[in-house]
């Protein structure tokens, strides 16, 4: 049987690894690699690593942090940030990382990602999306440059194009549940399921692995990913690197 | 030594990076001429099967690797699109494939999986040995491998399945004719699995 993923989401800042609350106050929580390899000995199910400076600077991904993290990686690695052409996605790939996302430029040019299919094939493009309400009735809207900029595109309009190119994994993102260790919304998500049917992963908001628990039994088979769950312990946020082990997950994934 | 075979697409420093920490000897061949007296030869993949097969022919490996996997029963291992390039044809694309394991690479049945999420077939998925075989010597059935696919290989004889999974049905995800193997799951990426397959690789 497919199991669903528990997914580590890591965010690299200034060659950092940090923690944000709603897309800010970044909290330092250490090395990348150093995350990576006490991941390996949890035997993590897959790990994401995102870039949020790569955008905002208007710059390309760190192929050298890539390629260092590609090496320890005994997990699925998917990497985000900075990547607009086709060549960057398929660096990415040769390093060894098996997913390539998106967020920005998908957003702005849905045609790349048809392009970057062509290159590395189309089950390996990850979509990020980082959405946020409209009001009471307006729908999700889809944020870009780490939550900062509207693209003015609605989640439900996006999807429909995600759906024609039928790309390997949607990512959806409440910015506004973000580090909050509250429980996801699941509002945003069952809108998302229900308009697609491919891989979804959901991230935001997940605090305590009853969160997690809750996701699996909603949706059956579903990517749930968490960046202060695993990072964070206690109620002082002290850094501690932490994961279900396999006895624990084995309950999990037979909800 | 394992012989890599580097056609453009693959993420062959994964598989690398896996012997490297085993002490493995491998070689990645980038030309045709690499691979004259390989002893073991890996062809990896992500990609598509059109652009896989044309490579091949464009780059000069197709001839080189039919004459030592053919001719001198060099044990090959095709792992993912490398797997299904192995097959005759793909529903994927029009050319022929490499036609080493007869059988044809099909569409996996969406009408078959009952919930979402659907296509690709993603994550971590068991895997029932059908015949045994030292490949999947050591390996946990139940924990199984990572997936990311959207076509699977359709064997002509059932006596080419090592391992079937089930997404929506079963279908063949370890398949082996005489020195030639071929998996649908990504071993450079499923933890202490991959490692004793790719290590059982080595040892054939």
């Amino acid at each position: 049987m497919l199991r669903s993923r528990i997914t580590p989401c890591l965010l690299v800042h200034k060659k950092g690894l940090v923690k944000t609350v709603a897309f800010k106050d970044s909290k330092y929580v250490g090395d990348p690699i150093n995350a990576v390899k006490i991941f390996n000995e949890k035997e993590v199910d897959e790990l994401m690593v995102l870039d949020i400076d790569a955008t905002k600077e208007g710059r390309g991904p760190d192929f050298e942090m890539i390629r260092n993290l590609a090496v320890e990686c005994r997990m699925p690695f998917c990497y985000g940030g900075g990547v607009t052409t086709v060549e960057q996605a398929k660096k990415i790939i040769n390093l060894g990382a098996e997913k390539v996302a998106l967020s920005a430029a998908a957003i702005y040019n849905p045609g790349i990602l048809k392009e970057i299919g062509n290159a590395v094939g189309i089950q390996s493009v990850v979509v990020v999306l980082d959405v946020k309400k409209k009001g009471l009735l307006g729908g999700y809207e889809i944020y870009t440059h780490n939550g900062q900029k509207n693209s003015g595109v609605k989640l439900k309009d996006f999807l429909i194009i995600l759906n024609e190119i039928g790309i390997g994994e949607l990512v959806i993102n409440s910015i506004e549940d973000d580090g909050k260790m509250q429980g996801f919304d699941f509002k945003i998500f069952d809108f998302a399921r229900n308009l697609t049917s491919m891989p979804m992963t959901i991230l935001g908001g997940a605090g305590n692995i009853e969160h997690v628990r809750e996701a699996i039994s909603r949706f059956k088979i579903i990517g749930v990913a968490a960046g202060s769950l695993f990072v964070f312990k206690g109620k002082y946020k002290a850094v501690l690197i932490s994961y279900p082990d396999k006895e624990e997950r084995k309950k999990l994934y037979q909800i | 030594m394992i012989t890599i075979i580097n056609y453009g697409s693959g993420n062959i420093r994964a598989i690398g990076n896996i012997y490297d920490r085993l002490n493995i000897s491998y070689k990645i061949a980038s030309s045709p001429q690499e691979v004259h007296g390989a002893q073991k030869i890996f062809l990896p993949g992500v990609g598509a099967f059109d652009e896989t097969i044309s490579m091949l022919d464009k780059t000069g490996f197709r001839e080189v690797l039919d004459k030592e996997i053919i001719q001198n029963k060099v044990p090959v291992i095709g792992i993912c699109v490398g797997m299904q390039i192995l097959a005759e044809s793909s529903e994927e694309g029009s050319l022929p494939g490499l036609g080493y394991i007869k059988g044809r690479v099909k569409k996996i049945d969406e009408t078959l999986l009952k919930q979402k999420p659907k296509l690709p077939h993603l994550g971590w998925n068991s895997i029932q040995i059908a015949r045994v075989n030292t490949l999947l010597d050591g390996v946990d059935e139940e924990f199984g491998f990572y997936f990311l696919h959207t076509y699977y290989f359709e064997c002509e004889n059932d006596s080419d399945i090592l391992a079937t999974t089930n997404y929506g049905k079963s279908f063949a995800s370890a398949i082996n004719h005489e020195n030639v193997y071929g998996i649908q799951f990504h071993p450079e990426k499923s933890h202490n699995n991959g490692v004793t397959l790719l290590k059982n690789f080595a040892t054939l």
